[in-house]
This record gives structure tokens, C-alpha cells and sequence, in this order.
């Protein structure tokens, strides 16, 4: 009974959690959900998956990179050749072990060296990283160059989407609040303070960005079996850039501020799908717009909930009054 | 040897544009320590710019290069004073966001009026080449060739001997200091985003002369690159970043003659990378400490 009650809450998010699974599913089993949003949810799904992986690395550890669509392509092109010859949920899950694998790979020999690197000299570095891999990709014949890998096994469900995207949020959130994620806002607020302090920045700042690469290939892995087709192209400069706008909006360091700018990401990008130009011109402007009035973000380093509502109610009342 | 060397030649013509381009960008980030990304499609907005001047009101090509490298630089004026200024205090990951939205924001606007397709710039330049030695060298190569070198000479010229530049100078060493010697700080940035864009502009009427092609896209990837060749020379320093461009353009030819085409990008990128690890200060570069 004590046990009960010390996990009420826990017990109280995972029934809810539990009644969305369900609940969603009968809606799309329904038909309530029509087969159009059920891919707007999904890519949703996807976008909640990479805005908080990249939040790990930009949001926690302050370390601004753009090559987070590289280590997505990754993921995506190791599931798109195992679902070749295996398109079943097994074939997934060991694409899903290879992009990893590589993605551990590809962002350790990234990140040992360039993270010595002081912020705007990693973003170039992490954008030619992202370049690189794209441009490898487009000549390997494994991943069939410029026109790339179609007909990809279809194997995503509701369910399969939520869970992982559940599982990334979960894990993100156990990093933020742990003793990693702790000496990475630490970092991000002061790096000479805090390795002053025994924080190993250069230690930590390469597990925030391999934690955040891992994911990036989760969600890739994710994106092909989705949407059936991977091209290098996908996966360059613009991939990273809309990625960023969902950790700007959201709010950097937030990660339920992630997931609510992936859902109104995701909801734009379905109203202005046919206005290309008119909807990247609008992230654009909202890039500057948050920067210049919002640095922070929407949400800030907070997460959303009952007490950071009222924190910030009360707190919003008394600067008014001064 | 004689392929060696023609490659070189055709490396000299575009490194002038890389060198144009990153002038600027070493010019604003020794003043204010920003990335300016969108520094490239300040150079896409200059191409755009001079190829309207040619058709729509028939300049002659020098003046249209004139009116592209002022229109650059009231552009770059435009964009320091709207988006930059504000966020001056701000972190650098906020400006360096900020500078990405800019560059983003040029690229779409373009897209949107101009369209995607894609425009050829009005050939104007009676271009005739001559063999050397077996050496094929034309017109266009040694006017690019001899306008970029022009352009840095009087760059060079305005940084070190007018009061502009010395202004210029001072606020790179220390914002506060030189604004209590009476040296006008915002006046001073804005001069200098006016005199980058400008430069960037010019590459860009240079470029759409060498490549014909032109859309909205073509100012990202040259803007890298010249960022890469900036910082290759030791970013902030006006010669290294003449000497980054003109090597960025050899290399990247001598790797798309003897190598890969495919791969040329990616050898500019993996120099960055190797430059930012060994030498972060670049070529010219003195290795300073840092201040807490």
C-alpha cells in the first residue's frame, strides 16, 4: 500500500500513457483516424524523436551541431538494406542495432576531436560532418547512390511509433536529470566554471552528443520504414535546420518543449504541405524571431508541468508589478 | 604537368570568388566573433542582383557589378541592423541560430519570387582564350583573376589607412575601449557588413558570369566554402583569408580533376576539420590564450 502511494504518480502517467496507445489505435483501427493523419502522426512521432535527441546536444550541453540529418541517414540507410533482405519486425529491430552501432562509430571519431572545439567552430565542423556522410552515402553502392533506396518494407504501426518515440522521451529525460545531464547544463551555463568544478567537459559533451547521434538513428530507422524511401538528399542541410527549429521553439534544454513544437511543427507542415517556400520562409522567420526575443526558447530549460505553470504564472504576475 | 598546371589556373580563377566571399566573412567575424551564414546568400542576392541590372535595364557589365556590390551592401547593413544588433549581448549560439534563420530566410524569399527554376546570367563578357604553352587561360579568368586582387588591394588600402578602417581595427580589439576613444561602435559594424556584402556581391556577378547557371540555392555551398577557406587562412586576418581562398579553390580543382568530382565537397570539409584540429587559429593565425 505505501509502495501504492509513493508510485500513484507513476502508476497515474503510465494508465494514461497506456489509454493513448490503446485509445489512438482503435481510432486508427477505426478509421476515425484516417490513413493522411496517421502519417502526419507519425512523422510527428519522428520529429518528437529528433527534436529531443538534438535538444540532448544543443538544449543540455549547449554544443550547436548541424549535422544531426547525417547521423539520421545513418539509421535510416542501415534499416532500408536489412529490411532488404529481412522485411520483418526482426529485420527492423537489426537495423535498427546497425545504425547504432555505426551511429556509435561515426559520432565517437566525430566527437573526440571536434568537440574541443568552442561553439560556432563546432557547428561548422558538425555541418561538414553531416556533408560528409551524405556525400559518402550518395557514392557507396550499398546505399545506391543518388537515387537511393525505395520500396522499403512498410512495418510502421501506431503502437511501434509511440513506444519508441515514449521509450526516447523517457530516456532523454533520465539523461537530463542525471549526473550526465546535470554537468552538461552546468557546461553549457559555464564551461570554464564548472571544470573548475571536476566536471570532464570534454568527456561529457561527447556522451550528450553520441547519446543524441544514437537517437538521431533511432528516429532515421524510424523515418524508412515510414515512408519507404531513403535519398541522400533528404538528409542534408534542410533536414538538420527543421530539426533545430523544433529544439528552438520548443525551448533549449526542454524536452517536453521538443514534443509540443514537433506536434506544431508537424500540424503546419500538414496545413502549408502544398506552400513549400511560403513554410520554410515562416521557420526562417520563426528561427530569428524566437532568437532575438526568446533566446531560451518557449519553454526554457524547464519541463512542462502543473508546478513550472504556476512557477512561471507567478513568476511572469510579479515582474508586472515591479 | 601541363594538366597540373592548368588545373591550377582554373583553381586561381574560382579561389578569387572563395576569397572575395571570405573576406567577408573573416571582416564580421573579427568585429563582432559571429558566423555570418548568411553571408553566401548575400552573394546568391548579388548574382540575382546584377543579372536583373543586365536585362531588365541594360547596365553595361561594369556598372551592373557597381550597382550589385551597393545593393549587397545595403542588404548586409539591412540584415546586421534588424537581426544582428539586437542580439549583441546575447549568447553565440543565439546569433550563430540567428545567422543560420537569415541565410534561410534570403534563400525562400528568393525562391518565392524569383521561382525555382533556374536563370542563366546574360552573357556580356566577350570571352575569348588563349593557348600558352598549352595552357588554356580566357578573358573571364584573368578579369576575375585581376578584379578580386583589385578589390582586396583597396580593401587592404581602406582597412589600414583611412579612419574607417582604423575605427574598424580598433572595435575588433575591444568594443568598449574604442567606444570610449570616441570611435562610433555601430557606424563602425555597419561599415563593415557594408564592405563584406559588397565584396560578396561582386563574387557573386563574378560567379554567375563563370557558371552561366544560377538559383537560389548557389550561394550555401560557395558560402562553406569560403567560410572553410577563412578559416583555413586564420580567421580575421585579410591575407589569410586571400590565401585561404585562392588554396580552397586549387585544391578543390586539382581533387575534381585527379580525383572524384563527387568528392570535391567533402575534401573541403575534411580540410576544416583537420585545420580546426591542428591549427584552430589557422595558417596566419597567432595562437592566443583565452580570457575568463
Amino acid at each position: 500500500m505505501i509502495l501504492l502511494k509513493k508510485h500513484k504518480k507513476t502508476l497515474l502517467y503510465f494508465v494514461l500513457w497506456f489509454i493513448v496507445l490503446i485509445g489512438v489505435n482503435v481510432l486508427i483501427d477505426t478509421r476515425i483516424i484516417n490513413p493522411y493523419y496517421r502519417s502526419v502522426l507519425y512523422g510527428i512521432g519522428i520529429n518528437v524523436i529528433l527534436g529531443v535527441s538534438l535538444n540532448i546536444i544543443i538544449g543540455l550541453s549547449g554544443q550547436l551541431s548541424l549535422g544531426h540529418g547525417g547521423f539520421m541517414s545513418i539509421g535510416a540507410y542501415s534499416t532500408a538494406i536489412m529490411l532488404r533482405s529481412n522485411p520483418t519486425l526482426s529485420g527492423l529491430a537489426l537495423g535498427v542495432g546497425l545504425g547504432l552501432m555505426i551511429s556509435f562509430v561515426v559520432s565517437y571519431m566525430v566527437a573526440m576531436p571536434t568537440l574541443r572545439l568552442k561553439g560556432d567552430y563546432l557547428a561548422i565542423a558538425t555541418l561538414g560532418v553531416g556533408e560528409i556522410i551524405r556525400i559518402v552515402i550518395l557514392n557507396l553502392n550499398v546505399t545506391n547512390g543518388a537515387s537511393g533506396i525505395s520500396n522499403i518494407k512498410n512495418l510502421m504501426s501506431w503502437p511501434l511509433m509511440f513506444i519508441v518515440a515514449s521509450l526516447a522521451v523517457i530516456l532523454t529525460l533520465r539523461f537530463k536529470y542525471s549526473k550526465w545531464g546535470r554537468a552538461a547544463i552546468s557546461i553549457k551555463e559555464d564551461e570554464l566554471a564548472s571544470e573548475s568544478m571536476g566536471v570532464n567537459v570534454t568527456r561529457i559533451k561527447v556522451i550528450a552528443f553520441m547519446f543524441g547521434a544514437l537517437l538521431a538513428a533511432v528516429a532515421g530507422a524510424m523515418y524508412a520504414t515510414t515512408y519507404y524511401v531513403v535519398k541522400p538528399e533528404t538528409f542534408g542541410i534542410d533536414m538538420s535546420i527543421s530539426i533545430l527549429i523544433i529544439v528552438v521553439l520548443g525551448g533549449m534544454g526542454s524536452l517536453s518543449g521538443s514534443m509540443l513544437a514537433a506536434v506544431f511543427v508537424g500540424v503546419v507542415n500538414m496545413f502549408l504541405q502544398s506552400f513549400g517556400q511560403v513554410r520554410m520562409l515562416i521557420y526562417a522567420l520563426i528561427l530569428i524571431l524566437v532568437m532575438i526575443f526568446r533566446p531560451e526558447g518557449l519553454l526554457g530549460l524547464d519541463e512542462l508541468s502543473w508546478s513550472t505553470i504556476k512557477k512561471r504564472l507567478f513568476k511572469d504576475a510579479k515582474v508586472v508589478k515591479s | 604537368m601541363t594538366q597540373f598546371l592548368q588545373q591550377i589556373i582554373n583553381g586561381l580563377s574560382i579561389g578569387s570568388v572563395y576569397a572575395l566571399v571570405a573576406l567577408g566573412y573573416t571582416m564580421v567575424y573579427g568585429i563582432i566573433k559571429l558566423i555570418n551564414f548568411a553571408h553566401g546568400e548575400i552573394f546568391m542576392v548579388g548574382a540575382y542582383l546584377a543579372m536583373i541590372f543586365i536585362t531588365v535595364f541594360n547596365f553595361p557589365l561594369w556598372a551592373a557589378m557597381l550597382g550589385s556590390m551597393a545593393g549587397s551592401a545595403l542588404l548586409g547593413i539591412v540584415i546586421e541592423k534588424v537581426a544582428y544588433k539586437p542580439l549583441r549581448k546575447s549568447s553565440r549560439t543565439a546569433a550563430l541560430i540567428t545567422a543560420i534563420g537569415v541565410s534561410f530566410l534570403l534563400q525562400n524569399a528568393m525562391l518565392l519570387i524569383m521561382g525555382a527554376r533556374i536563370y542563366t546570367f546574360p552573357q556580356v563578357f566577350q570571352n575569348t582564350s588563349w593557348i600558352f604553352f598549352g595552357l588554356r587561360i580566357n578573358t573571364l579568368q584573368i578579369m576575375m583573376f585581376l578584379t578580386s586582387i583589385a578589390l582586396m588591394i583597396s580593401l587592404q588600402f581602406i582597412v589600414l589607412k583611412t579612419k574607417v578602417g582604423r575605427a574598424m581595427r580598433a572595435v575588433a580589439v575591444d568594443k568598449e575601449a574604442a567606444a570610449l576613444m570616441g570611435v562610433d561602435v555601430n557606424h563602425t559594424i555597419s561599415m563593415t557588413f557594408a564592405l563584406g556584402s559588397a565584396l560578396a556581391g561582386a563574387a557573386g556577378v563574378m560567379v554567375g558570369l563563370y557558371y552561366i547557371s544560377m538559383t537560389p540555392y548557389m550561394g550555401f555551398a560557395p558560402g562553406l566554402k569560403a567560410f572553410v577557406a577563412a578559416v583555413f587562412g586564420g580567421i580575421g586576418i585579410i591575407p589569410g583569408a586571400m590565401f585561404g581562398g585562392f588554396a580552397i579553390g586549387i585544391i578543390e580543382t586539382l581533387v575534381a580533376g585527379y580525383g572524384s568530382t563527387l568528392f570535391k565537397d567533402a575534401v573541403v570539409y575534411a580540410i576544416l576539420i583537420i585545420v580546426l584540429l591542428v591549427k584552430p587559429s589557422g595558417l596566419f593565425g597567432k595562437g592566443g590564450k583565452e580570457k575568463v
